[in-house]
């Protein structure tokens, strides 16, 4: 590839947040025609530097020139209107309106007398998704669309425009294999006619097959940048963890790694849940003393599972037992009452409760046991909360802090210590690790691993394959609401789960009867 | 967001039609329920389908009309705008005092005061980010005060002779000339929700405003424009009933606001945002309208059971609707 | 705390944005207590215990109700329908005098439960919105109010009832002892009960309680039904101290005052903190802004102006600590 001017390029940024220094003197040169990989782990700074480009964020320090000329965007409209384009993570379309709607949103083709011209909305937008091969009634509200469909309708909207600069945050996050493809043809193709893009992944096989140079930021810095046929994959992991190669290839990837030893008898039984259209008859195991992943790609049922067990929403029929005992379904209380406990994956939405303090998030699914007569005991509410937050480790400035002004590692703490101050027997994790700094994640890693080690039955959903591959003794694979595949032990491994997801079913890996334990 | 397989012919795909039918339900039902109330009115009551008694209707409805427009948009962008029935009395009252300077002031001036006003509730809300509902009902209790300060809390006459009143009072074409300008406002507004580039742009920010200012939609601004029309039509509104009564009343318009959130709401729109029509809050307004008629018609209830009724139907209406949502594709 | 942090705190607290910080909070206090010294300087004839025993006998019922609406905001709701609820318990109460006084009171407050009972199941198991559910109780309520009570003024003359109205105990007016207990009742629950606690995480947070095992719908179903009662029991005051029953006017635009003294006192509109003694602050307010327009010969509508630029001023001030 010849040396071209660099169409984008971002000198020493520095962004800074309260208590935290998310950017610190990054750089990074995007050329025309180039696919550019940007890695690093979840807090390493990707998300922000991404919103600093766009416009997002301003940056503290540091210059963005576009094109040659320095810019400075005051909101996402600007760096659009600049030609810059993103797709994010999380799907930010409008849910709902239609199809059509979002792909023309803010730009929609008029007819006579100025008006929105329905009919050119709809044939045009039939046309971009035919173009990349995206199957999807235009007029249908996108919200009743798989997140696959989604995400790739949000891929087409962003290139629609004529941009300069592409940036793509886990774009492939939803997306089937086929789809994928897809991707990667449309990629090619902006590549062919100069666009520079930014490819933001954890996806080691992507990152390889479809970018040329790569950039490692590790805790806001930049470490590492260069062709990535110069780099092994276990040096780019290296890079990303700040470990030495040779540790990384000893002791893997993250902060399990502990043997465990499960029971005999389960813990939790999950028969036959079943829950009109998400869930199909899913039935697992869990024993004490045991980490049982659920794997499976976005839209695959596991959060449906997690809290069709926890009784977040009523089942159509199945039965969850614990301990032996059935536990009354759609009934949070219930289950807590029996000894199952829940991380939700969006800690923001479902988990904490941002202008309470720290003490109050903590007590808050034990208070009926703080509490005699509806009166709660301050004293035994305060040594609760003392000894967890020595326990875990919470960095507060006191236990009355509001707890959305602490990090988002300590924020998963202040939530496990909710759980673990009741003394579950059944711990259901969602994406635990999702969004938290390299130590904090390593820390909260190890500690399920200690408490799987000390009897705790854990089930640990992950869209890390990694940390459902070395913390899992046992991984139960998902597909489109149903289990299609049972691993354990040995089998454990990357390759073989991405398999089984893939094909499911008849693969030879463990059908749903094995590994359970006989009904009454 | 919900999750479904991508394939829409599955095995859920029978669930997912009917779920679009409670969703169109709940959404165009309002039209449905005007049809058949009006259906069953002319069958039970001989009086009710008669040209004057439907002009009645109308005109009744007219005023708060106007101010259903611009209360549509606000609430469909995600907001809602509780200052309007204090805008109409002060538009009212603005009319009142300036049509003895120069008649064309009496129904200038009140839109473009309250468009002003709306401007500043727009700004307050959209750039300092504070909550609609505060920031309007600090409106709602300051420009009722502001009203009742300037006409001295009594109402001020307006000559039977100015030619403002024909505003209020006149005809063109056999129709009372504020028919003609509350449908041109429902006309107008439709086509801006419906056909503009605007009106997408008020759908996807009361839909989903996070996502709306990442796309790069101008939010701040259309959120401004929503309450400045808003402010407007009252204003205008409160004009234009001034001028049918010949005096402008700074107590008009009392509790107007929650009449206006019925008649969106009982028309299908979300109050949330993101959702709604502008023929489901015309539909909302002629139901209100018609019921007091009915009420009328039947004689003997008097305005408390007035005021039981509307009570009751307002209930009846938003249990169905939230039924309907909750069984729709939301 | 060692010697380095604490001379760090203590530079810390002289620091303006933690002197505005303590503002945000206690605002609506250091405002009372200013237009109360500009009162005693400016007003003629002010620091007198008539002056004051009025204020607290105007503003009891006022405080009454929003000690309910309080609470509905607290958990991310509200509730309109406090001023027809005062209505309804003001009709009901003489038409069952004639049982005696304590089946009247009874009764009274029987209706305003029931109301709350009517507005909690909508939002709580229908799922509608507190502002249309209880806009629609605001709305037949009174309605039906003036129906039970024929339309009338009906005098009320039970001396047990009138002595709730105009009767003192130990010097103190009946009306400000019941607003003072139920300031206290409430108060308790809200911050030593596991009741209180679920009204701030419902609000703070709906998904988050639900997923503890909070019981959401319980709660909400109670809040609406307190706020009932509390409703009924200022209009019984308020009919106390009329001497009559006149459900078309009592408490008319209440639910404004009502909503005005939380929102100044400090408890965001959306949710997830409850101030009490802010609250019954913020009704003290708006009544010593009216009672200083009336003495001072000023326009009242001016008040009501004033009144409007102090929810804004409050509001904007209380939105840097993450509120409203």
């Amino acid at each position: 590839m010849e040396q071209r001017d660099p169409i984008l390029e971002v000198r020493r940024v520095t962004k800074r947040f309260p208590g935290v220094l998310a950017l610190d003197g990054v750089s990074l040169e995007l050329r025309p025609g180039e696919v550019h990989a940007l890695v690093g782990e979840n807090g390493a700074g990707k998300s922000t530097l991404i919103k600093v480009i766009t416009g997002v964020y301003r940056p503290d320090e540091g210059q963005i020139f576009l094109g040659g000329e320095e810019v400075s965007f005051a909101e996402p409209r600007e760096s659009q209107a600049a030609g810059i384009s993103t797709i994010y993570q999380e799907i930010n379309l409008i849910p709902l309106l239609s199809v059509a709607q979002n792909i023309f949103l803010g730009r929609e083709p008029r007819g006579s007398l100025g008006l929105i011209d329905r009919d050119r909305i709809n044939r045009e937008a039939a046309e971009i998704l035919e173009r990349y091969g995206i199957r999807a009634d235009v007029a249908a509200p996108l919200h009743s669309l798989g997140l696959g469909v989604q995400q790739m309708v949000a891929i087409a909207r962003a290139i629609s425009v004529e941009a300069r600069v592409v940036i793509m945050d886990e774009p492939t996050s939803s997306l089937e294999a086929r789809e994928v493809e897809t991707l990667f043809g449309v990629i090619r193709q902006l590549r062919e006619e100069g666009v520079g893009l930014i490819y933001v992944s954890h996806r080691l096989d992507e990152l390889y097959e479809i970018c040329d140079r790569v950039t490692v930021l590790r805790d806001g810095k930049v470490v590492h940048t260069g062709e990535l046929t110069e780099l092994s994959r276990l040096q780019l992991i290296a890079h990303m963890l700040g470990r030495e190669l040779a540790e990384v290839e000893a002791e893997g990837a993250t902060g399990f790694g502990e043997e465990h030893e499960a029971r005999e008898e389960p813990v939790l039984q999950a028969r036959d849940l079943t829950q009109r259209p998400r869930l199909h008859d899913i039935s697992f195991d869990v024993r004490p003393g045991e980490v049982v992943g659920l794997a499976g790609l976005l839209g695959a049922g596991r959060t449906e599972t997690a809290r069709a067990i926890f009784g977040a929403e009523p089942l159509d029929s199945g039965s969850v037992k614990v301990s032996g005992e059935e536990v009354k379904s759609g009934s949070p209380a219930a289950a807590i009452r029996a000894g199952v406990a829940f991380l939700p994956e969006d800690r923001k939405s479902d988990g904490i409760i941002p202008d309470l303090s720290v003490k109050a998030n903590i007590v808050a699914a034990a208070l009926p046991r703080l509490a005699r007569a509806g009166m709660v005991s301050e004293k035994a509410q305060n040594e609760l909360v003392e000894e967890f937050m020595q326990n875990l480790g919470i960095r507060a400035s006191s236990p009355d802090q509001p707890v959305r002004e602490l990090s988002g590692g300590n924020q998963q703490k202040v939530l496990l210590a909710r759980w673990l101050c009741m003394n579950p027997r059944v711990l259901i994790l969602d994406e635990p690790t999702r969004g938290i700094d390299v130590g904090a994640k390593a820390e909260i890693q190890k500690l399920v691993d200690d408490l799987a080690v000390n009897g705790l039955g854990v089930i640990l959903i992950s869209s890390e394959l990694e940390e459902l591959t070395e913390g899992s003794d046992r991984v139960v694979a998902l597909r489109d609401g149903a289990v299609v595949g049972l691993l354990s032990g040995e089998e454990i491994t990357e390759g073989n789960l991405m398999e089984v997801l893939a094909h499911g079913g008849g693969s030879g890996y463990g059908t749903p009867e094995d590994g359970n334990d006989a009904d009454e | 967001m919900v999750t479904r397989s991508t394939d829409t012919e599955t095995a859920g795909g029978d669930v997912l039609w009917r779920e679009r039918l409670f969703t169109t339900l709940q959404r165009r039902g309002a039209v449905v329920v005007l049809i058949l109330v009006v259906a069953v009115s002319a069958v039970a009551f001989d009086n009710f389908l008669t040209a004057q008694n439907l002009e009645n209707i109308v005109l009744q409805g007219a005023f708060l009309g106007l101010i259903v427009v611009g209360m549509t948009f606000v609430i469909i962008s995600g907001g809602i705008d509780l200052s309007v029935g204090s805008m109409l009395a002060l538009g009212g009252v603005l009319a009142a005092q300036t049509v003895e300077i120069f008649w064309p002031l009496a129904l200038i001036l009140p839109p473009l005061v309250c468009s002003l006003i709306g401007l500043g509730n727009g700004f307050l809300i959209a750039r300092a980010r504070m909550a609609p509902f505060i920031v309007t009902l600090a409106g709602l209790l300051g420009i009722r005060g502001l009203a009742l300060a300037l006409a001295n809390e009594k109402p001020i006459g307006i000559d039977g002779g100015s030619p403002f009143t024909w505003f209020g009072q006149g005809q063109i074409l056999g129709v009372a000339v504020p028919i003609i300008f509350v449908v041109v406002a429902f006309v107008v507004g439709g086509l801006v929700l419906a056909r503009t580039g605007y009106g997408r742009i008020v759908f996807a920010v009361g839909g989903s405003e996070e996502s709306a200012r990442l796309m790069g939609l101008p939010v701040d601004r259309t959120k401004v424009i929503a309450y400045t029309v808003s402010g407007a039509l009252a204003g205008l509104s409160g004009a234009l009933l001034a001028a049918r009564l010949s005096a402008g009343d700074p107590n008009a318009g009392l509790a107007w606001e929650l009449d206006a959130i019925s008649a969106v709401v009982v028309g299908g729109t979300l109050l949330t945002g993101g959702a709604g029509s502008m023929s489901g809050s015309l539909a909302g307004v002629l139901l209100l309208s018609i019921l007091q008629n009915l009420i009328n018609q039947v004689g003997t209830l008097g305005s408390y059971a007035q005021q039981l009724v509307s009570g009751v139907f307002l209930i009846i209406v938003v249990v169905a609707q939230a039924y309907l949502t909750r069984r729709g594709t939301y | 705390m060692t010697p380095m942090n604490r001379a760090a705190s203590v530079s810390e607290s002289l620091d303006r944005s933690a002197v505005a910080s303590w503002v945000r909070g206690r605002g609506v206090y250091v405002a009372f207590v200013a237009l109360l010294i500009f009162n005693l300087i400016i007003t003629p004839n002010f620091a007198s215990v008539a002056t004051f025993s009025n204020l607290l006998i105007q503003v009891s019922p006022i405080v009454l109700v929003s000690l309910g609406v309080a609470l509905a905001i607290g958990t991310e709701g509200i509730d309109l329908s406090v001023g027809s609820v005062m209505a309804l318990a003001s009709a009901f109460l003489p038409l069952y005098l004639g049982y005696g006084w304590p089946v009247a009171l009874f009764v009274a407050l029987l209706v305003g439960a029931v109301a709350g009972l009517v507005n909690g199941s909508l939002v709580a198991f229908v799922g509608v919105q507190p502002i249309i559910a209880t806009l629609a109780m605001l709305v037949g309520g009174r309605g039906l109010a003036q129906i039970f009570a024929s339309g009338q003024l009906l005098i009320v003359s039970d001396p047990a009832v009138l002595a709730l109205g105009q009767g003192r105990l130990f010097g103190i007016p009946a009306p400000v002892i019941v607003a003072v207990v139920a300031v206290l009742v409430v108060g308790f629950l809200v911050n030593r009960t596991t009741f209180g606690r679920y009204v701030v995480a419902i609000g703070g947070n709906r998904s988050a309680s639900y997923l503890s095992g909070h019981p959401v719908r319980r709660t909400l179903l109670l809040v609406y039904i307190i706020s009932g009662l509390l409703a009924a029991l200022a209009g019984i005051v308020a009919t106390a101290r009329l001497g009559a029953s006149d459900p078309s006017n009592i408490g008319i635009l209440i639910e404004l005052s009502a909503i005005t003294a939380v929102v100044v006192g400090g408890t965001p509109l959306s949710g997830g903190r409850v101030r009490i003694l802010g609250t019954v602050m913020g009704a003290l307010l708006i009544q010593l802004i009216s009672t200083t327009f009336i003495a001072n010969d000023l326009p009242f509508t001016w008040a009501q102006v004033f009144t409007a630029a102090i929810i804004l001023v409050a509001v904007y001030l209380q939105k840097g600590r993450g509120a409203a």
